[in-house]
């Protein structure tokens, strides 16, 4: 094939070959941060909570006014939900992961440090929340009955033993000797009991939970406030009906409280990534809208060459050229073009990626994605082509003989 | 003249309706995607009082010292603690001041019928709601008496009056929350300011709440805090303790009509941290701000990032269209080269052969900006489905925002135009005429 009469034809009609090029290059450079943010957003949403989320449920109960027997009450409470056929197990605690909110707190190795190791979220849970969550215990054991304890509202506590997640173990102790460490949480000395594989904290969609995701700590306590959660598991496909029936014992029980909220693991998960998934699909409509507004201008723009050449290919074509000869021109014309769009493109998406990283919490682009991207305009270029130079290539050599 | 180029541009563009779709759905897609995201990040960044909003200021009291700064010039937290509330509305240094916090409540209604259910609502002082324009549907807030003599008093919102008395006025009434009676002594209007000026830091884009209560009783009854509380110490257990305590979870709001009040404020600020620092409660040396309101949405970060980066992506495709019209108008202006000639040759000078193009592309670009407007509503419909609730408030377009996007669709394709239409008038009507 002979790049120079292209090129030549080209030089022709600079500004026609400079917008498709340039129209390529932005859409590169949208399409690859574009595609490297969603997928970014799908890799934190994909990510597991430790939670037996298909057959959890959670419940937010408040009770009309303070009642100041609310050791009782919750005791009552759990009998009668653990009673229910279907409930695997249950607890009450002061919050969930994928909450959204929550407590948090610094991690020390010594007492009095100035600035903590890390952070964790505090659980409050008994001897039934890893069966309930349904987490694996990797070392080390559970509560027992006797160590939970009553927690006052607005007051430290000081939990004589804590069960932590390997994330917040390792973090505290990278050599991997945790279990059975004295760690400072909430001013005071405690001991790690227990180690369980994984368990999210309930911030996992903002810019201050991101940086310890699955650093959580549960601490043998019943939370004495009138507004709190019961979380409950049921055996496998019950969840349903047994959320029905919880709530109706639970009423039966007492009905001096609000039910504020009874959302299955899928529901807490759709919310706690509603914003993520809104912005994926968001750039994933901009994205196609893109690709075919580049699309369709190319169509047009290269249908109009055809259709203002059309004299130029018959004489070429009665001088001998192949139909195939007259499908080739185009298309390297447009391969031509859209290679140099794609290079200021890729520089284009590297810049447009440097400057996000500045701006937001924005991790660099992989050189993968923007060659991905590059051979995606491309082929792009090649699809809308197409179409016009098949027609180019349908014209007969007689028209070299018709007059305009 | 010019109705005559309005006909001409009309034929010529049913001449070609595939370039003429094409320019349209181009400039139609780009207006669409810039023009909901541009809402969307007006309604984010918006002022809801803006006559009020420069008059209203928030002051931040470092009252944890150097180790918590994250940078070192500010202060670690933007609530305050209990005790530095307390001596800023005792130095009453401003005309207008209000602490507040997030709390809630169970609302019994008296109709044994109705089920309780759970309200948020929000403990301040009675200034709060003229320093936010509140507006008022019956009766009037507690007023510094109810402050200062820790009345039973309560101010609720016209949903919550709509459903416990079915919207008639209820001043004089008891509303039950937490087993005990509170006497209703305002019905507010229709309000729910987006962003939440007042509170940015519990929940920005949230509803106001239905239920207000004099601080200071909520003090009293020890109502529960919903919203951020952080502490940075332990501190002596029980309600008194936390209290007493460098607990960070009220937000303080001063009301400050000119510079000189702005200023005399900082000075006291600083003069009040000194003396802490005095008396032995700071050991560092005084580090106080005091922000407006809209510094204060800058500092709160009230903005989204993912908002901006919409409006950024959608900008950037909004470019691209406008890159795209170009080509497709230049393919168009210089396929009919031969009639522009014919006309040169005929009289009509360069001026008429540009007016007449430009008007063609304000077509482009009404029509452009008319299909922009359609494919708008559907956005933010598409939006509100797939963002969280409370940013649902935020998707309505206003008068602004449609002449906006109509504007913002005829100024580009007519930025568009201007270099094929520059083409248009350089073509040469002796060339063209000997070429047919």
């Amino acid at each position: 094939m002979h790049i120079r009469p292209i090129l030549s034809a080209m030089r022709r009609n600079k500004v026609g070959a400079f917008l498709i090029a340039l129209q390529m290059a932005l859409t590169l450079a949208i399409l690859c941060n574009s595609l490297f943010i969603i997928e970014q957003r799908l890799t934190l949403m994909a990510r597991a909570s430790g939670v037996d989320e298909d057959n959890v449920f959670v419940l937010t109960n408040q009770w009309v006014g303070t009642p100041d027997d609310l050791n009782a009450r919750i005791a009552t409470d759990l009998a009668g939900i653990r009673s229910l056929p279907g409930v695997v197990d249950a607890y009450p605690s002061n919050s969930y992961p994928l909450r959204g909110g929550g407590w948090s707190d610094g991690v020390m190795l010594a007492d009095h440090q100035v600035h903590p190791n890390t952070h964790t979220t505090l659980y409050f849970a008994d001897e039934h929340a890893l069966n309930t969550l349904g987490v694996k215990l990797l070392a080390g054991r559970n509560f027992s009955p006797d160590e939970i304890g009553s927690r006052a509202e607005n007051s430290l506590g000081h939990p004589p033993v804590v069960i932590v997640t390997k994330a917040l173990a390792d973090k505290m102790f990278p050599d991997g000797s945790a279990l059975g460490k004295t760690i400072y949480v909430e001013d005071g000395p405690t001991t790690i009991t227990g180690i369980v594989e994984k368990l999210q904290t309930p911030w996992v969609s903002n810019s201050f939970g991101e940086k310890f995701p699955e650093n959580s700590m549960l601490e043998p306590y019943h939370y004495m406030v009138s507004g709190y959660h019961y979380v409950v598991r049921a055996q496998p496909g019950q969840l349903d009906a047994v959320m029905k029936q919880v709530q109706k014992k639970l009423l039966e029980i007492n009905r001096a409280r609000v039910m504020v909220k009874v959302m299955t693991y899928a529901e807490v998960r759709a919310e706690a990534y509603r914003n993520y998934r809104g912005l994926a699909i968001i750039l994933g409509v901009v994205c196609t809208s893109l690709l075919a507004v580049t699309a369709f201008g190319i169509v047009g723009l290269t249908s109009f060459w055809v259709t203002q050449r059309r004299r130029q290919i018959g004489v070429r074509r009665a001088l001998g050229a192949t139909r195939r000869a007259i499908l080739f021109y185009f298309q390297t014309e447009n391969v031509i073009i859209a290679a140099a769009g794609a290079a200021v493109g890729v520089a284009l998406a590297v810049g447009l990626n440097l400057w996000m990283v500045t701006s937001f919490e924005m991790l660099r682009i992989g050189p993968a994605y923007v060659l991905v991207g590059a051979v995606a305009v491309m082929l792009l270029g090649q699809l809308a082509v197409l179409w016009p130079a098949l027609r180019a290539a349908s014209i007969p050599p007689a028209l070299a003989t018709r007059a305009a | 003249m010019f109705r005559y180029y309005v006909w001409l541009a009309l034929r010529s563009l049913r001449r070609n309706p595939v370039l003429t779709a094409l320019m349209i759905a181009a400039i139609g897609l780009g207006i669409g995607a810039s023009m909901t995201m541009l809402t969307l990040f007006r309604a984010m960044s918006g002022d809801p009082i803006p006559q009020k909003s420069s008059q209203l200021f928030v002051p931040q009291i470092d009252n944890w010292g150097p180790d918590f700064r994250e940078k070192s010039n500010e202060p670690p937290q933007p609530m305050l603690s209990y005790t530095d509330v307390e001596a800023l509305m005792r130095a009453h240094a401003a005309p207008r001041q209000a602490a507040m916090y997030a709390t809630g409540f169970v609302i019994t209604p008296s109709d044994p019928q109705q089920q309780p259910f759970q309200a948020e609502a929000r403990a301040t002082y009675s200034d709060f709601f003229e320093m936010f324009e509140v507006p008022f549907k019956y009766g009037s807030p507690w007023g510094a008496q109810g402050d200062e003599s820790h009345s039973d008093v309560v101010v609720i919102g016209k949903q919550l009056n709509d459903k416990l008395f079915g919207g008639a006025s209820s001043i004089g009434k008891t509303v039950n929350l937490n087993n005990h009676d509170y006497r209703i002594v305002g019905v507010l209007d229709d309000w729910s300011p987006h962003p939440r000026t007042y509170d940015v830091i519990d929940d920005s884009f949230g509803d106001a709440e239905q239920v207000f209560v004099p601080l200071t009783v909520a003090i009293d009854r020890h109502m529960d805090i919903w919203g951020n509380n952080n502490c940075s110490a332990a501190y002596e257990p029980g309600w008194e303790g936390h209290l007493h305590s460098e607990c960070v979870w009220l937000q303080f709001w001063a009301e400050l009509p000119d510079a000189a009040q702005v200023q005399r404020y900082r000075s006291m600020l600083d003069s009040y941290a000194s003396e802490q620092q005095h008396n032995g409660r700071f050991h560092w040396a005084p580090l106080t701000r005091l922000s407006s309101a809209r510094e204060w949405m800058v500092l709160q970060h009230v903005v989204p990032d993912e908002s901006r980066i919409l409006l950024m992506v959608s900008f950037s495709f909004l470019f691209v269209c406008l890159v795209n019209a170009v080509g497709l108008m230049l393919a168009k202006f210089m396929g009919r080269s031969a009639e522009t000639g014919v006309r040169r040759a005929l009289g009509a000078n360069r001026r008429a052969v540009f007016m007449q193009c430009m008007v063609e592309t304000g077509v482009i670009g009404l029509a452009g900006g008319l299909l922009g407007l359609a494919l708008t509503g559907l956005g933010l419909i598409g939006v509100r489905a797939v963002l969280a609730k409370d940013m649902s408030s935020l998707t309505h377009l206003d008068l602004v925002d449609v002449v906006l996007a109509v504007l913002l669709a005829v100024v580009a394709a007519v930025l568009a135009g201007i270099y094929p239409t520059w083409r248009a008038t350089q073509v040469q009507p002796a060339w063209q005429l000997k070429a047919n």
